[in-house]
């Protein structure tokens, strides 16, 4: 299995604060892998350091063969923040074509990026005066704009509805298939079960990197939830000191 | 670098003003109506208003153009857009430029409708080309443009963004030569005077007031102009961080 993203003993300080304690993990190209963890986990710190926005203490990310953050990945990574960064002072569309142009590409790809989100019909409207989930929606549709292999999603599914939730995840699983990797960071357990692989994060250290069948099979459980309780009082007790 | 994503760029920032038709309303109108209320206030002393508004008409863009990008880069800060934009191909420099562009050519429209209810309306008068104040008023607009943008690195809310009014753009106010001829000010306060770019601006005015050709003294002080907002420019880009903690 090819590996799109690599990272080594990666360390972050925020300020006086440890977020990341030497992360290490990899994650797989043509898949969605899900990155899951409490508020506060540091998941946030990750994707930022994936993404190379992030400056870090000590450590490395690879990105598609490349280090994290390097000019010829920006043409080919999409990425999503956790608060929706688009111009609330522009249209749907308007916003749309403007990241398409900054890869390049033309009304067509805007539009069917619109359309993939389902807000064709929201599409002349000010971003200002959306609802929360259409303002979500419309910041990920400026992520998916042409073909990225690379889609780094930071919690991109809060907010909406089920059916729109399930009509997403059939999206992100269609790209995949297409061969895009996906990393998508949520905080709640349900969504789990719908990745191919999981990161579990928690307080900055990784307790968990392994499929949702793996990680319910270890745990003896099939809620992902009860998963995770289980992985963190294991990971606690195995912490305890000589 | 790229001059499609500048010019996209350019474009988007003008499509957003646009959209907001108070900003453009205010933008276009206010200088004009506050040259009238000068008009007024010095209607018995008209060659002291053609000096003082000939000057106003440099000064306004600058403040106003710094202002407006200022907080313009602060929203980009504080609601994330910029974090995105740093993860696409967009360099800073295509960033920059195309805030300076955009906003130029906000400037070139309110300093021609300024320029124009100047001297068609209120009656001001300059021995050389009007055209030559527009030009100045858009080069002190970019001038405002680019310190804007230099200052709001130092800004992490738009409370704090404004407060470098004071700081940046008032003293280059006091001693441009507006309220005190330059070489009538204390030794270290015309070197003072010196450094900054408006005083230079100020006098490329006069010298278009005074002489039906553009002078050297003109193109040497436009010229210094440019290069401070080019200095302020290249600042802005160095403080523009693409990693932050």
């Amino acid at each position: 299995m090819e590996t799109a993203i690599e990272v080594t003993d990666l360390v972050v300080d925020r300020g006086k604060r440890r977020v990341l304690h030497g992360i290490n993990c990899a994650i797989p190209a043509g898949l969605v892998t899900g990155l899951l963890g409490p508020s506060g986990s540091g998941k946030t710190t990750l994707i930022r350091a994936i993404v190379g926005v992030q400056i870090v203490k000590s450590g490395s990310v690879t990105v598609l063969g490349q280090p994290a953050g390097t000019a010829a990945l920006r043409r080919t990574v999409g990425y999503v923040t956790q608060d929706p960064s688009v111009y609330a002072d522009l249209t749907v569309r308007e916003n749309a074509r403007y990241f398409a142009a900054l890869q390049g590409l033309d009304a067509t790809a805007a539009d069917q990026a619109i359309a993939d989100v389902g807000l064709a019909d929201a599409a002349g409207q000010l971003v200002g005066n959306l609802s929360g989930g259409q303002h979500s929606r419309a910041s990920l549709a400026c992520a998916m704009i042409g073909t990225p292999r690379l889609l780094v999603l930071d919690e991109p599914t809060v907010g909406q509805d089920p059916v729109l939730r399930a009509d997403l995840w059939g999206k992100f699983h269609a790209l995949a298939d297409a061969g895009a990797t996906l990393l998508v960071s949520s905080h709640v357990m349900d969504e789990a079960g719908r990745c191919d692989r999981l990161l579990l994060l928690r307080e900055g250290e990784l307790i968990g990197e392994d499929t949702p069948a793996a990680i319910r099979a270890e745990a003896g459980t099939d809620d992902l939830e009860e998963a995770f309780l289980r992985l963190i009082l294991s990971h606690e007790g195995s912490k305890v000191p000589a | 670098m790229s001059l499609r994503i500048t010019f996209a760029t350019t474009g988007r920032i003008l499509r957003q003003l646009r959209h907001d038709r108070r900003t453009v309303a205010l933008l276009v109108f206010v200088p004009a109506l506050l040259l009238t209320l000068l008009y007024y206030m010095y209607h018995d002393s008209g060659q002291t208003f053609d000096r003082i508004a000939l000057i106003m008409l440099g000064v306004f863009p600058f403040v106003i153009m710094f202002l407006v990008t200022s907080i313009a880069m602060l929203r980009e800060r504080t609601t994330g857009t910029l974090e995105r934009l740093l993860t696409t191909p967009l360099a800073k420099l295509d960033l920059l430029f195309g805030y300076g562009i955009a906003f130029g050519v906000a400037a070139a429209i309110q300093a021609t409708v300024a320029v124009g209810a100047a001297f068609w309306l209120l009656g001001l008068d300059t021995t050389g080309n009007p055209g030559l104040v527009v030009l100045v008023a858009v080069i002190n607009a970019v001038l405002g443009v680019a310190l804007g943008l230099f200052c709001s690195a130092f800004a992490r809310t738009e409370f704090q963004a404004v407060q470098f009014l004071p700081v940046v753009v008032v003293p280059q106010l006091l001693l441009c030569g507006l309220f005190v001829p330059r070489e009538q000010m204390v030794g270290w306060l015309q070197a003072a005077s010196d450094v900054m770019p408006l005083s230079y601006a100020v006098e490329a005015l006069a010298q278009i007031g005074r002489y039906a050709e553009p002078t050297t003294t003109m193109w040497r002080d436009l010229t210094v102009v440019v290069g401070a907002a080019v200095v302020a420019l290249v600042l802005a880009a160095a403080t523009l961080r693409r990693r932050t903690p």
